[in-house]
């Protein structure tokens, strides 16, 4: 199968170049791509990606693959490659570091702003802070997020401005904290995000619904932030 | 919080609910102008200028007008925001735009009244 790697190396090359790898890849199985990039460091040691898990869990090695982000372990060959050819990017967007490595300062960056944290001015209870099932049933689709970047990096909107729009990532955590029922800092987190840049430049094209690993939904979770925003405000 | 001067409304939540109100508006509009084309084949001048002598017309189409107005405001503050990063560039596009909207609505106005 022919592979075609994004390769950049900052010290040596001038400007970021496609290299092609041909590899035989073992008949009747149907490998993820994370281990066809094994097989290729293997040939080729120089070639570098991040990658720890291998299963999904740490979003370490989100990628482009053949025009679409997604995480190279959890992604089968054989859905990400196209006319028998796979080709594999760094996530758009990000500065690249070197090769497949992006520099993922600006998405933290945005991640900080959202104060990814329980606030609650009340003194701790003996025991924990309950909640009902119904309450904490708000949180899911939220809090399964594992920040590997493939959404905010599919987002136009987050492309022309990482500096101002909090992307999709940041804006899915940020609801998870707005509707959890034991946070007493909704208020301030709605006046943070009442601007036009941090929530509404997302424009609802849904890039990010489309390329999450998870199955999440960020487009909804804006949708959400957006009706507490106007419900607060008329 | 991002804060911006030049957006149409200074609040992110008060442009996007004027853009939806805007495009209610420019929507029922054309879809009544378009109606109205369409329900009169054989529309002859007086015709037309007797609806839009009509003051529900004039207000109807005021607020279509200013409805463009707006619309296009904050969606070319949008585009300019996102694709023109030189702040002077930037700061020209938006000048143009607004006296571009500024010039339409008070000739729009003339128009309408002075029928």
């Amino acid at each position: 199968m022919l592979v075609s790697i994004y390769r950049y190396n900052p010290e040596v090359d001038d400007a970021p170049y496609m290299q092609d790898y041909n590899i035989d890849l073992p008949a009747g199985k149907d490998l993820m791509v994370l281990d066809v990039l094994n097989i290729i460091k293997a040939q080729d040691p120089a070639v570098s990606y991040r990658r720890s898990c291998r299963e999904g869990v740490c979003g370490s090695d989100g990628m482009n693959m053949s025009g679409k982000n997604g995480l190279a372990c959890i992604t089968p060959v054989s859905e990400a490659a196209k006319n028998g050819k796979l080709v594999l990017r760094p996530l758009p967007g990000l500065p690249v570091v070197r090769d497949l490595v992006v520099d993922m300062g600006q998405f933290y960056k945005q991640y900080e702003k959202i104060k990814p944290f329980l606030i609650n001015d009340a003194p701790a209870p003996a025991i924990e802070r309950l909640q009902s099932p119904e309450e904490r049933e708000k949180l899911d689709g939220l809090y399964e997020c594992i920040l590997c970047a493939c959404c905010s990096t599919a987002c136009p909107s987050f492309w022309w401005n990482p500096d101002k729009f909090v992307g999709p990532s940041g804006l899915l955590q940020a609801y998870r904290f707005l509707a959890d029922s034991r946070d007493t800092a909704t208020q301030d987190r709605l006046s943070e995000l009442d601007d036009p840049f941090s929530v509404f430049r997302c424009h609802g094209i849904m890039n990010c619904v489309n390329v999450c690993p998870k199955g999440l939904n960020p487009t909804k979770a804006i949708g959400s932030i957006r009706s507490m925003l106007l419900q607060r405000a008329t | 919080m991002v804060t911006q001067i030049t957006s149409f409304g200074r609040s992110g939540l008060y442009d996007w609910m004027m853009q939806r109100i805007s495009a209610i508006v420019l929507a029922l509009y054309s879809v009544f102008i378009i109606g109205y084309l369409v329900l009169n084949p054989d529309l002859t001048y007086e015709q037309w200028s007797g609806l839009f002598e009509t003051t529900w017309m004039r207000i109807f189409s005021l607020m279509a007008l200013l409805s463009v107005g707006i619309h296009s405001w904050i969606g070319l503050w949008s585009v300019s925001t996102d694709y023109i990063k030189a702040t002077g560039v930037r700061f020209l596009f938006q000048a143009v735009c607004g006296l571009a909207m500024f010039v339409y609505i008070v000739w729009g106005i003339q128009v309408l009244w002075g029928l």
